[in-house]
């Protein structure tokens, strides 16, 4: 019923969309893009794009072309634009103005009714995952583009925020010094830190469970010292062990011990008491119940806490290494190049965070997948 | 389950070799009290009851008459709390480490993780059997279930009759003389149930295994038993004990027959008197 | 257990072991500070050509030095005693006054965030686009380490003039939003299919299914993330106050703390962020209880 209801909406957002893109595209043609007298028109292809575009969005906004072959058509010819809108910025760096903007949100509508077309598809099994991924995908290259024709085309400084080819250049250009810090802070720290602060949480709490006493006792702190900015032992542990990496990963270690403790507990008591009954007519040992029954129930709890602690152990790392490290690492970069405003440096080593966070995070998702298939969450 | 003779090798006992066999359960006197906030609960009081081998034997009464409890001081999930209990001429505990019998709950319990196979096997790597001994086990009671073509299916890939028609080859694995079955088909609609009530009564008829069943399903307790004890609430007590007069083989058509009935009546009339709706 | 006595039902309740377990932990940090900070003892006596220094003067020193390597919980205590009770609230070496500051960092980011987050968990609940466009997105940014970028907004929106609370509690906003969006989105999707059928028989508009159904069902949900988001708001200015020079709040004193060896100030800024901390957690989980009771849903 909702999709009904939902369906409907989409209908009238989309012819919305349509017509708004076709009064853009309009107003766009006849505005100056670029001062000081730059029109879409002294850019042949561009025009063409636009034109192209603005027959798509009357075709859409009348109902028609509502097809996958229209929606295609949507997406190539909106790409194209895109590009020679890309160039021409690129050629006119500073100079928009008015009807700049006119061609931005025109381009901005036309994606977005391209991508509301796309999710309207309807498709069975790979086709269904592709296009699950391919959105957010379009969507993401989307922000960029927009992100490049906003810094680009009103000359934004790069100090303040320095437009994607910008850091891409920078990324390509210092593969040296992103790798060493890389190894300094991933693959020592995180890693070292994540493995025994995990390890560690693990061993605790299957010792903590075989003691009632200790689990009732543990366990209120344990969840209050996961409310806690443990981050802030950051400046102890590095008096304590230094300004190399060790230091790091002790930060990691802290960090991920309490939810890596808290979730297995919980996981190790999530086994129903029917199923606890089932191992004792089988007269069980307590081993035996641990491997066969308990944790493999605890699995989703402990990919859990795996999973929040793949970000949490990066943080802590990088943090930490704003008190103080070696001439290395992912922080140390960052907090001396924002001081010397080398902006575009400190986001090729955000992108590089972001990049090794989402992999490690991802890694541990489908290892999850491959464990717990049997889980209502994973196998529905 | 006309071609799966070969499976179980002990035939139905004679009348008179069966009444001679010493009771698989026999309880005296027993009595067991929970300490609740609000004062003690009496959930069992005074049960005598002798279980011979070979019986098949139904526990029926409204919730709460402690029929589900009575099954699982028998499996030593309970504690009694008085009285004398003996399974296997031995105490429960006993009888449990033992494994000598197999117990069958309300819902499947079967382990998500685990294909069917590998539930069956569940009971049996952890009584360390070598794997050889374990396959021959499971393919024997995936057959006796007639589950053989699903024996690589996960669980929540079968419907739920299959679920649990895979636990009792679970629990038949263990391959116990004694069946302890705690409303197993409960859960299932009337046409599986009476499915797996007709698969269950030729198990029972061809294997001679002595099967304690809790129901609160007359029709399924007089379909199945031998021996049908009544049990009413507050305290948990035996109100009557009714010996089928039914042959030991059954077919569904026999529910519609005078004897049937008889029995049936007389079972709704204990389940009326001891039911008592002041509370 | 109507005849147990109290020191049995204390036992089974979570009261005794919590309290146990809490006084372990402060004998083994005494234990801890003793063995940490003996070696720089040792070296003081060596230097003062002292030898044969009896155990218990020792302790009594490794517990009552200026700059331990571990502060004894005592000397923590005293010196949240004295930067709080003893100073002026206003007086930059008041515990109370950067306790303050980063507390309205916190505030502020905690309130943009979850108003950002509910805003955003409505659209994604309600637009087939959004929630796949922007779903995976929002799920994939905190994947990403947010914190590292804390310094750089920081300096970034200074050079252009934004200055005070806002660039810090922007951190704060980022970090708290995560939580509330994801939690929100699953309770706004949390009635079951009757539910939303039933509310389609009133021929009931999204609007009415919105604050009839899906907010009522949503708001255990909201106050679960909440939580989490007031924690992460507390990191996230604790964070922002880092590169700000080490001027004011609880992460400037850290900072000065380990600039300048100060311990034992910085285990006080922490068992006050920490204070900090619970307290937050537990006013949003008072309110949860009086709503939730309000609405019937409080066990």
């Amino acid at each position: 019923m909702s999709a009904i209801a939902s369906r409907r909406s989409s209908i009238t957002l989309s012819m919305m969309l349509s017509w708004g893109v076709v009064a853009l595209v309009a107003l766009g043609l006849v505005t100056t893009t670029f001062t000081p007298d730059i029109s879409p028109l002294d850019a042949p292809a561009l025009a063409a794009c636009l034109g192209l575009l603005g027959i798509l969005g009357v075709r859409f906004g009348l109902g028609l072309a509502h097809h996958r072959i229209g929606d295609i058509a949507l997406g190539v010819v909106t790409t194209l634009a895109c590009g020679f809108l890309l160039r021409a910025t690129a050629d006119h760096a500073g100079a928009a103005t008015t009807g700049f903007f006119f061609l931005l949100l025109a381009a901005w509508g036309a994606a977005w009714l391209f991508i509301e077309r796309l999710a309207a598809w309807k498709l069975k099994g790979a086709g269904a995952k592709a296009l699950n991924l391919a959105i957010p995908v379009l969507f993401g290259i989307w922000v960029l583009v927009v992100w490049e024709l906003v810094t680009v085309g009103l000359g934004v400084p790069k100090v303040l925020l320095p437009a994607p080819s910008d850091i891409w250049t920078r990324l390509i250009g210092s593969v040296p010094i992103l790798w060493a810090d890389f190894r300094q802070t991933f693959l020592k720290a995180v890693i070292v830190g994540y493995v025994l602060g995990c390890g560690s949480g693990f061993l605790a709490a299957i010792a903590v469970d075989r003691v009632p006493f200790l689990r009732r006792g543990l366990m209120p702190i344990g969840n209050l010292v996961s409310a806690l900015p443990i981050v802030g032992v950051a400046p102890i542990m590095v008096m304590w062990f230094g300004f190399d990496w060790p230091s790091k990963a002790a930060v990691v270690i802290i960090m991920t011990f309490f939810p890596m403790l808290v979730n297995t507990v919980a996981g190790l008591a999530a086994s129903d008491a029917m199923q606890r009954d089932l191992m004792r007519t089988y007269a069980s040992s307590y081993g035996q119940t641990l491997t066969k029954l308990r944790l493999p129930m605890a699995m989703p709890f402990i990919f859990n806490a795996l999973k929040i602690n793949s970000t949490l152990a990066l943080i802590g790392a990088i943090v930490a290494e704003f008190f103080g490290t070696p001439i290395v690492g992912m922080g140390f970069r960052i907090s001396t190049e924002v001081g010397r405003m080398n902006v575009d440096m400190v986001w090729a080593e955000i992108a590089v965070a972001a990049l090794a966070g989402s992999l490690f995070y991802g890694a541990v998702a489908l290892l999850e997948r491959a464990v717990t298939f049997w889980h209502p969450s994973i196998r529905g | 389950m006309q071609d799966i003779l070969h499976a179980p090798d002990t035939g139905p006992l004679s009348a008179d070799a069966r009444s001679v066999s010493r009771p698989v359960i026999d309880i005296r006197d027993l009595s067991l009290t929970f300490e609740t906030n609000d004062g003690p609960v009496h959930a069992l009081s005074n049960i005598d009851l002798t279980i011979g081998k070979g019986d098949f034997v139904s526990f029926i009464g409204p919730s709460g008459c402690g029929k589900t409890t009575l099954l699982r001081v028998i499996a030593d999930l309970e504690q009694k709390t008085g009285g004398e209990i003996t399974v296997n001429s031995t105490t429960p505990e006993n009888a449990r480490l033992d494994r000598s019998y197999g117990y069958v709950f309300q819902a499947a319990a079967l382990y998500p993780w685990r294909t069917i196979e590998k539930n069956i096997a569940l009971p049996l790597e952890i009584m360390g059997l070598s794997k050889a001994e374990q396959r021959a086990r499971i393919d024997k009671v995936l057959a006796l279930v007639e589950l053989s073509d699903f024996g690589k299916k996960f669980p929540w890939q079968l419907s739920g009759g299959m679920q649990q028609r895979a636990s009792i080859a679970r629990a038949l694995a263990v391959e116990p003389d004694l069946l302890l079955m705690d409303e197993p088909f409960g859960a299932l609609d009337e046409i599986v149930r009476d499915h797996l009530n007709d698969q269950l009564h030729q198990l029972w008829a061809k294997t001679n295994k002595t099967v304690v069943f809790v129901t609160h399903s007359i029709p399924e307790a007089v379909y199945l038993s031998t021996k049908i004890v009544v049990l009413c609430p507050r305290p948990g007590r035996i109100y009557d004990v009714i010996d089928s007069t039914l042959p030991r083989e059954r077919t569904l058509d026999m529910r519609e027959s005078e004897e049937f009935l008889k029995i049936a009546h007389r079972v709704r009339e204990g389940l009326k008197a001891g039911h008592s709706y002041e509370d | 257990m109507t005849r147990s006595s109290p020191l049995s039902r204390l036992a089974a309740g979570t009261t005794l072991p919590v309290v146990t377990v809490v006084l372990a932990i402060i004998a083994l940090w005494y234990v801890a500070a003793v063995a940490l900070n003996t070696p720089f003892q040792r070296d003081t006596y060596e230097r003062a050509g002292q030898t044969d220094v009896p155990m218990s003067l020792l302790i009594t020193d490794t517990l009552t030095q200026k700059r331990p390597v571990l502060p004894a919980p005592h000397q923590v205590l005293e010196e949240i005693w004295d930067t709080t009770v003893n100073k002026a609230v206003t007086s930059k070496r008041s515990l109370v006054y950067h306790a303050w500051i980063t507390l309205s960092t916190t505030l502020l980011g905690f309130v943009i965030g979850t108003s950002l987050g509910i805003l955003l968990a409505v659209g994604i609940v309600h637009s087939g686009v959004l929630d796949k466009s922007l779903m995976p997105w929002i799920i994939t940014s905190q994947t990403i380490p947010i914190l590292a970028i804390a310094p750089m907004i920081i300096v970034v929106l200074n050079s252009i003039g934004v200055t005070g609370l806002l660039p810090k509690a922007m951190i704060s906003t980022y970090l708290s939003f995560f939580p509330v969006t994801v939690g929100m989105v699953k309770g706004l999707r949390s009635p079951e299919i009757i539910h939303l059928d039933l509310m389609h028989t009133y021929s009931a508009t999204r609007l009415e299914t919105f604050f009839k159904l899906r907010l009522p069902y949503a708001l255990p949900y909201l106050f679960t993330s909440m939580k989490i988001g007031i924690a992460s708001s507390l990191v996230g200015a604790i964070i922002g106050e880092l590169p700000t020079g080490a001027v004011a709040g609880l992460g400037a004193r850290l900072l000065a703390g380990s600039y300048y060896g100060q311990t034992t100030q910085i285990w006080s800024a922490l068992l006050m962020a920490s204070l900090l901390a619970g307290v937050l957690v537990g006013v949003i989980g008072l309110i949860e209880r009086s709503v939730l009771k309000r609405m019937g849903m409080a066990s």
